[in-house]
């Protein structure tokens, strides 16, 4: 199982030169992967952006949006930006993609949130069968295409037109479960092999009062839920080293710990917490 | 530290005592509607697993409870006058009311203060934490409905609760043929003088025979008339006995700033599983549990709480919903063998198996064995070893494994993946034709079709329904493009079909040629034979749409009179989309094949269109198997994820389908036994 590490695009206090720094660190570390996470109404950096810097500062780790929420954006632009990344990367984009959880979002892009997972199949459709790709180039082909969400239909999309499978994050055992139903959809949708599995989890070593809090506060719109997300924050090398592997045991081939704190030192405890 | 418990039941009783053991400083108050000793219900039931954690949360109330329990280890199956017993179940079971005397009793000793008489709106501002304990109507959670996500629908069976003087010695099943239909009993003894005594049977069944007409007295009187036989001369007594819809209770929090839910009021267990008041005072245990690791922080220990039950909770839910839905269909099974149909209704709910049966109760594996498969009871192997016979055939096992898949020397019989009766009919370039296929294992299931409107697409490997950039005409009962970017097909015209047809019998004279030990007709997902199926894709004016089953009878008639060996057809019973194709529609389109020479149905579903709601778990086909099998009553070949031998031969003892797709995990065990060059398998060798 790789083990990738999240950018701090999200967390408060992280400005653009920490979020730079932290992609240089990443790559120079045990991590496979950096990647981002995607909100529109919240203090954060748009996801293809800060993949775009990341691109720059590194030569090796893979990109990747877990998850970036497609039906906010019109499907063209979503292939331009996801394109773009990919060939400023030299070929290294995952790009993750669900409906998302937040309304509010939707509201603020302007988009009706009906009709979101319809959507959301047509961009696949565009997106994975290269749609209209001489009109809006660059090449899309390379991408490693996730889906993301936990209902029937969404197992669907993933296995009709995505390499893997974006699992929103909690306790291996669920992971596990949503592993299951992925590998059954792959398999009812007639895909050979099987799908890539990705995980995430949450992590803060140093002041994990603070991380607690900005959990409590991306996640506030879900109520009660929020505790529950703080609840699992890992907050210990001890911690970190059984949830990993835990995933490992349910399958997992890459997981992505974020972080909700910060601090660049955040890295190197990582790095040592999974390696050791 | 204060907290109010609303509602004395198991639940709210034994939070209140644990508390107070916990520490003696909190004040515990418990606020009971009725009078201390108004119960309603007659015995609860325990599995040996609840005891554990009954002795370790309390040991003055565990051996009380203990002490005036009844305790059996047998299930008896009392159906078609054969009486099948089934070991090795242990079970206890305790007089709802003796469990309240007994809970009360250490309620007051240890200091708790309790409130009968007492309604839930008299709740007093103040305390730190309110705990809805209140049962399957709690006034707790229904002041907070919204927040906490309530949902409440009925499930299973009418059922109306009864207790008798008849004490039985084992947990005990009767199944009742009548003219109206069939009637069920569910009963166990609590106590030495008392067993409750439940009664059920499908709405349809309940209406048919009156009883939506008869009052408390006299349905009682009906159903002492109708199980007399089981009575052996003992009454029914009635507790505020009536006929009653089973609620499933499901929130998505049980908690709600301090006001946290627990038992009945947050989530219910179809009573066939006999899991309610385990899983209240297990509740109870993890709430205590929680606010002690938390040191009485509320808002944490409530989530603590929430997210160690939510998963068992869930879980125990899921396989009593699967129970009570059993119950409804059961009528359906008495054309079973008494063994199969005891083994059917043992692993109903999916948490008993073959092999986990086998520990508990080998002696009846053993004879479900030896009836499965017809040998000596000393020596047969499980269910899915045993042979199929499909018409002239005989296939070895019952396992059906993919041509891609690693292992496929030893599976009954192969699957060859979709082949096209043309090049027209191809879903991809690389969709073999025909034409070209030949069989790379035997015996092998050849999966015969025409992709319709899903073909001409970029190879699986890329992508499913990604169009071809240049492609070939598609063609389907109706001109609607399949998804987002689909060509619109033509629709398919008479002289069209007669082509298509000629082609699958042209296709079936070359699967003779070839070696094809079962010929399989592809009627599902969505292809060419499935679009003239479905409502949703056959919008034809002609006589094709108005008997939308006509082409694929066409068809299948004009292969069955040229190919004399076992057929199969691929459906799917349902569309699982609003609008089409729903499971009685399937089990009525399998008849008419059947009755077409159709001789195993190869059960799959959705992919009708594109955008449907599939429901994708381990196992997802499995209960749409059995439906066609009971309801056309014909051999099914089932998949969706099978990933043990023991669910194939739990399937197939069961008889919820002949055949089983396995998918098992690939095994470092496996890999490793398979290449020992590795250096470290070398060196074990060497040592």
């Amino acid at each position: 199982m790789n083990i990738g590490i999240g950018l701090p695009t999200t967390t408060p206090g992280a400005d653009g030169a920490l979020v730079v720094e932290w992609a240089q660190l990443a790559d120079a570390g045990p991590f496979s992967s950096v990647a981002v996470l995607d909100r529109v109404a919240y203090d954060s950096l748009d996801p293809f952006a800060a993949l775009a810097a990341a691109a720059g500062v590194t030569t090796r780790v893979r990109l990747a949006t877990m998850i970036a929420v497609g039906p906010l954006r019109p499907t063209a632009l979503l292939a331009k930006e996801a394109a773009s990344v990919h060939a400023l990367s030299g070929g290294r984009l995952t790009l993750g993609l669900a409906i998302g959880a937040r309304v509010e979002d939707y509201e603020a892009a302007g988009v009706d949130h009906r009709g979101r997972g319809k959507r959301l199949a047509e961009q696949l459709a565009y997106l994975r069968g290269r749609v209209d790709e001489e009109r809006v180039g660059p090449a899309r082909n390379g991408i490693e295409l996730l889906v993301g969400g936990g209902s029937g239909p969404a197992f669907a999309r993933m296995a009709r037109y995505a390499d893997g499978y974006a699992h929103g994050g909690g306790p291996p055992r669920a992971f596990a479960g949503a592993a299951a139903r992925a590998e059954a959809a792959w398999r009812d949708l007639g895909r050979p092999g099987r799908p890539r599995l990705w995980g995430q989890g949450y992590f803060a070593f140093g002041d994990t009062e603070r991380g607690n809090a900005y959990l409590r506060h991306y996640y506030a719109f879900t109520g009660p839920f929020a505790e529950r997300v703080v609840a699992a924050n890992l907050t210990s090398a001890r911690a970190v080293k059984d949830f990993v592997r835990g995933y490992e045991e349910a399958g997992c081939d890459e997981l992505v710990l974020f972080p909700t704190v910060a601090d660049a030192a955040e890295i190197d405890r990582l790095a040592e917490a999974v390696s050791g | 530290m204060k907290v109010q418990v609303v509602g004395g039941g198991p639940a709210g009783l034994y939070l209140a005592i644990l508390l107070r053991k916990a520490d003696p400083a909190i004040e515990v108050q418990v606020l009971e509607r009725n009078a201390p000793d108004a119960t309603f219900g007659w015995g609860v039931v325990f599995s040996e697993d609840a005891l554990g954690a009954l002795r370790d949360a309390d040991h003055e109330t565990y051996v009380a409870i203990t002490d005036t329990f009844a305790r059996w280890d047998r299930v008896d199956i009392r159906y078609r006058d054969r009486l099948l017993q089934s070991r090795g179940h242990s079970f206890s079971a305790i007089a709802r009311k003796r469990l309240l005397e007994i809970l009360q009793q250490r309620s007051f000793a240890l200091g708790v203060e309790l409130a009968f008489g007492c309604e839930a709106k008299a709740v007093p501002a103040g305390a730190d934490l309110v705990v809805g304990a209140d049962g399957v109507n709690s006034t707790v959670r229904r002041a907070h409905e919204p927040e906490f996500g309530t949902r409440v629908e009925p499930e299973g069976c009418k059922y109306v609760w009864f207790g008798t003087d008849l004490v039985f010695d084992a947990f005990t099943f009767v199944f009742r043929e009548t003219e109206h239909g069939l009637f069920q009993v569910h009963a166990y003894p609590f106590d030495e003088r008392t067993s409750t005594f439940i009664v059920e049977c499908p709405e349809a069944t309940w209406r048919r025979a009156g009883l939506h007409e008869l009052d408390e007295d006299e349905s009682l009187a009906f159903c002492e008339r109708l199980f007399a036989r089981d009575l052996e001369g003992h009454e029914l007594f009635s507790n505020r006995s009536i006929w009653l819809d089973f609620p499933k209770v499901t929130n998505a929090s049980w908690h709600h700033g301090q006001t946290v839910l627990v038992g009945d009021a947050a989530h219910t267990a179809h009573f066939s599983i006999g899991s309610g008041t385990k899983l209240a005072m297990e509740d109870a245990i993890a709430l205590r549990d929680a606010l002690v690791r938390r040191a009485w922080d509320v808002e944490a220990a409530l989530v603590d709480y929430e997210l160690e039950r939510r998963p068992v909770v869930e879980r125990t839910q899921q396989a009593a919903s699967e129970s009570a839905a059993y119950f409804t269909r059961v009528a359906g099974y008495t054309h079973l063998e008494p063994i199969q149909f005891a083994f059917n209704l043992l692993t109903r709910s999916g948490r008993i198996s073959h092999a986990s049966l086998t520990v508990r109760d080998p002696a009846f594996t053993r004879t479900l064995d030896a009836w499965f498969t017809g040998a000596s009871a000393r020596v047969a192997p499980p269910p899915v070893f045993a042979p199929l016979q499909l018409r002239e055939l005989q296939l070895g096992n019952r396992i059906v494994a993919r041509a891609d898949a690693e292992a496929v020397s030893g599976a009954g019989l192969v699957l060859s993946g979709f082949v096209a009766v043309s090049d027209a009919g191809r879903i991809s370039p690389d969709t073999p034709t025909i034409d070209e296929w030949t069989p790379a294992h035997r015996p092998v299931i050849l999966q015969l079709g025409h992709a319709g409107r899903r073909g001409a697409c970029l190879p699986r490997a890329v992508g499913v329904d990604l169009p071809l950039p240049a492609g070939w005409e598609l063609v389907s009962a109706s001109p609607l493009p399949y998804g987002p970017y689909s060509r619109s097909p033509r629709e398919l015209d008479e002289d069209g079909m007669a082509t298509i047809r000629d082609a699958f019998v042209a296709g079936t004279h070359r699967a003779a040629e070839v070696g094809v030990d079962v010929l399989e007709l592809d009627f599902a997902h969505g292809y060419l034979l499935a679009s003239f199926l479905s409502p949703l894709t056959n919008r034809r004016a002609d006589m094709y749409g108005s008997e939308r089953l006509r082409y694929p009878l066409e068809l299948l008639t004009a292969v069955r009179r040229v190919w004399e060996g076992p057929l199969a057809v691929r459906l799917s019973v349902t569309d699982w989309a609003g609008g089409g194709l729903a499971v009685d529609d399937g089990v009525a389109i399998a008849r008419a094949l059947v009755e077409h020479g159709c001789d195993l149905v190869h059960t799959v579903a959705g992919q009708t269109v594109h955008d449907d709601r599939p429901e994708y778990r381990r196992s997802f086909l499995t209960g749409l198997s059995d439906r066609v099998r009971v309801g056309a009553r014909v051999p099914t070949l089932v998949g969706g994820h099978l990933t043990t031998l023991d669910d194939a031969n739990t399937i197939v003892g069961a008889g919820r389908a002949d055949l089983c797709i396995l998918d098992l995990p690939s095994s470092d065990v496996e890999r490793k036994v398979r290449a020992p060059s590795e250096p470290a398998e070398r060196q074990i060798a060497q040592t």
